[in-house]
C-alpha cells in the first residue's frame, strides 16, 4: 500500500490549468456558476448506472451520479445558463477510462437545440486541446458506414449476427441495445479513433435517455448526441424533454428494464417531476467528463496517472 | 471455489471457463456513453494453452479455478504416465501424456519442474529453463571444426532431437535451455 500521490506535479498543474480555461470559456459567454448538493434523496433509475448509497444516520443518501436533475430543477427554478463543475459518483466503474469518483463539467443552455450545442461543446474543445475542427454523424449513418447494417431496420438475428462476427464471444441474453451497445465499445469507438473530434447524434429512441423524441430523416430519434475524441466518449448530450408525464414513463421503463436484469428499482425523483411538472424552460444540456478531457489534452488514454489519488490509491 | 466478478478480475486470477481452468490475461472495462457496461477479457485456458477473448457484462461473475503451481522431482515414466513427487510431502503425482506434452522431451529423473495442479491433477508440467542431457548419439565430431560454428543433429537420452555444435560427441553431457530447445553450452561434470 502506498501513500504517495499518483499524479506527478505537472499534472497537478495541468488540471488546473484546464479548469482555469474552462471557466473563463464560460465566463466570457456569461454562463453562471452554480453549486448542487452531492448527497440526493434520490437517484437516477438508468438500468445502467449504479449509484453509490451514503448512510447518513437516519436515512440513506444517493451520491450523485450527474448534477442534472438538481441543476434542472434551477432551470425550472428560473435561474439562467448555468455550469457546474462536480464530483459524480458511480459503483463499479473502474478502467482505464473510468473511476468510481470522476469530476464532470455539466452546463444548460437556454433555448438551444442539441445541434447548436454541440456546437459550442466543440469550441470548448478546440479551445482547450489541440484539436481545430470535428465532425458530425447521424448514429445511422454512421453505423451504416462501419458496419453497413441500418441499426434502425436491422433485424435482432441480422444485428446479432454482426456483433458475433465482430466482437467474438458475447453474452448471449443480449437485447437490442446490447448488441448495439456492445458493437459501440468494440467496433464504432476503434473505427473512429483516428477521426479527430467526432460528434455522433440523433440515437435511436430505445436510447434516448432524457433527451426529447424527434423526427429525423424520417424516423423518431432520439435528441441527443455523444463527443468523442480518438474513439474516447467525451460528454453526452440533449435537446432536453421536459413533459412530466413522458419523463415519469421513461422513469417507470427503466424500473421494468432493472426489474427484468434482476436489479434493484430505483425511486424516482419526484421533486424533479414536480419542477418539470412547473415547467422547465426549453433547453439543451450536456455533461462532459473533466479526467478524460484531460487526458486528451495531455495525449494520454488512460486517466488513473492523472488523478492526485485514483481508486486503488484513494 | 469462491466466485469473481468482473471488477475483481485481474491478471493471474484463475478462472473455470466452459468448465476448464483458465488464467486471465487482460481485462478492460468498457461502457458506450449511456449504455451497458461490458469486461473484453483476455484468457489463456490452461488445458489447451489457447488464448481466448471473451466480452462479458460487467458485474457477472466466474468461478475461481482450483489451480496451484508446485515445483515437484521427476521420478519416471512408465510409458503411460509420468510420476512427479513434492519433496516436502512426498506424495505423488501422476501426469498423462496431455498435461506432459513437450516437456517430456526435457524430462530428466531428480529433475525439478513446475507442475501445475487442477483439482489437485496434473494439468501442465513446465520443465525448468536450462537442463543437462546425455547424447545418446550424433555423428562423430570433425577435428579442426570447432571455429566454423556449423551443427548438426543430436538425440538425447529423452528422445529430443537437438542441434549441436560439430565438435560435440555421443555421450557428452549438454546444457540446453527448453524455452528455445537450443543447445547453450556442454553440460556439467558428467
Amino acid at each position: 500500500m502506498s501513500w504517495q500521490p499518483g499524479a506527478a506535479t505537472e499534472h497537478l498543474r495541468a488540471r488546473a490549468d484546464l479548469l482555469t480555461q474552462i471557466r473563463q470559456f464560460f465566463s466570457a459567454r456569461s454562463v453562471l456558476e452554480v453549486e448542487t448538493p452531492l448527497l440526493a434523496s434520490a437517484g437516477v433509475t438508468d438500468p445502467s448506472i449504479e449509484p453509490i448509497i451514503a448512510d447518513c444516520g437516519s436515512e440513506a443518501r444517493y451520491l450523485q451520479t450527474s448534477p442534472e436533475y438538481a441543476m434542472k430543477r434551477l432551470l425550472a427554478g428560473g435561474a439562467p445558463d448555468i455550469y457546474q463543475i462536480c464530483k459524480a459518483f458511480r459503483a463499479h466503474e473502474v478502467g482505464h477510462r473510468h473511476n468510481p469518483e470522476y469530476t464532470l463539467l455539466e452546463w444548460y443552455r437556454l433555448d438551444l437545440d442539441h445541434y447548436a450545442l454541440l456546437r459550442e461543446v466543440a469550441e470548448l474543445i478546440c479551445s482547450v486541446t489541440a484539436v481545430d475542427g470535428w465532425q458530425s454523424w447521424p448514429y445511422r449513418t454512421l453505423l451504416q458506414h462501419v458496419l453497413n447494417i441500418d441499426p434502425m431496420t436491422a433485424s435482432y438475428a441480422d444485428l446479432n449476427a454482426v456483433a458475433q462476427h465482430h466482437c467474438g464471444e458475447i453474452p448471449g441474453d443480449l437485447d437490442r441495445d446490447g448488441l448495439l451497445d456492445v458493437l459501440m465499445s468494440h467496433v464504432i469507438e476503434p473505427a473512429i479513433a483516428d477521426w479527430g473530434l467526432v460528434f455522433v447524434v440523433d440515437y435511436p429512441v430505445s436510447q434516448a435517455a432524457l433527451a426529447r423524441k424527434v423526427i429525423s430523416a424520417d424516423v423518431i430519434v432520439g435528441a441527443r448526441f455523444e463527443a468523442y475524441l480518438g474513439g474516447v466518449e467525451l460528454a453526452n448530450g440533449y435537446w432536453e424533454a421536459s413533459d412530466a408525464g413522458d419523463l415519469r414513463e421513461r422513469f417507470e421503463a427503466d424500473n421494468k428494464l432493472r426489474r427484468q436484469r434482476g436489479l434493484v428499482r430505483r425511486p424516482i425523483d419526484e421533486r424533479l417531476l414536480s419542477a418539470m411538472e412547473a415547467g422547465m424552460p426549453d433547453c439543451a444540456g450536456v455533461a462532459l467528463g473533466v479526467d478524460r478531457l484531460l487526458a486528451c489534452r495531455l495525449g494520454r488514454s488512460d486517466i488513473r496517472p492523472l488523478l492526485a489519488f485514483d481508486w486503488s490509491r484513494s | 471455489m469462491a466466485n469473481y466478478s468482473t471488477n475483481e478480475f485481474k491478471a493471474g486470477l484463475k478462472v473455470l471457463l466452459d468448465g476448464d481452468p483458465c488464467s486471465i490475461l487482460e481485462n478492460e472495462y468498457v461502457k458506450p456513453g449511456k449504455g451497458q457496461a461490458f469486461n473484453r477479457v483476455r484468457l489463456r485456458n490452461l488445458k489447451s494453452n489457447r488464448v481466448w477473448e471473451r466480452t462479458f457484462r460487467s458485474g457477472e461473475s466466474l468461478e475461481g479455478a482450483d489451480v496451484m503451481d508446485i515445483s515437484m522431482e521427476y521420478l519416471y515414466t512408465d510409458g503411460e504416465f509420468w510420476y512427479f513427487m513434492e519433496p516436502n510431502t512426498f506424495e505423488q503425482h501422476q501426469a498423462d501424456e496431455a498435461a506432459v506434452g513437450d516437456t517430456r522431451k526435457w524430462l530428466k529423473e531428480q529433475d525439478v519442474c513446475e507442475v501445475t495442479l487442477f483439482n489437485g491433477t496434473p494439468l501442465a508440467v513446465g520443465a525448468a529453463n536450462f537442463v543437462e542431457l546425455v547424447i545418446t548419439e550424433t555423428d562423430p565430431g570433425l577435428k579442426g571444426d570447432t571455429a566454423q560454428g556449423g551443427t548438426k543433429p543430436a538425440t538425447l537420452t529423452t528422445g529430443a532431437v537437438v542441434r549441436v555444435p560439430l565438435f560435440i560427441s555421443t555421450g557428452e553431457i549438454i546444457r540446453i535451455d527448453t524455452r528455445t530447445g537450443e543447445y547453450v553450452s556442454r553440460g556439467g561434470k558428467g
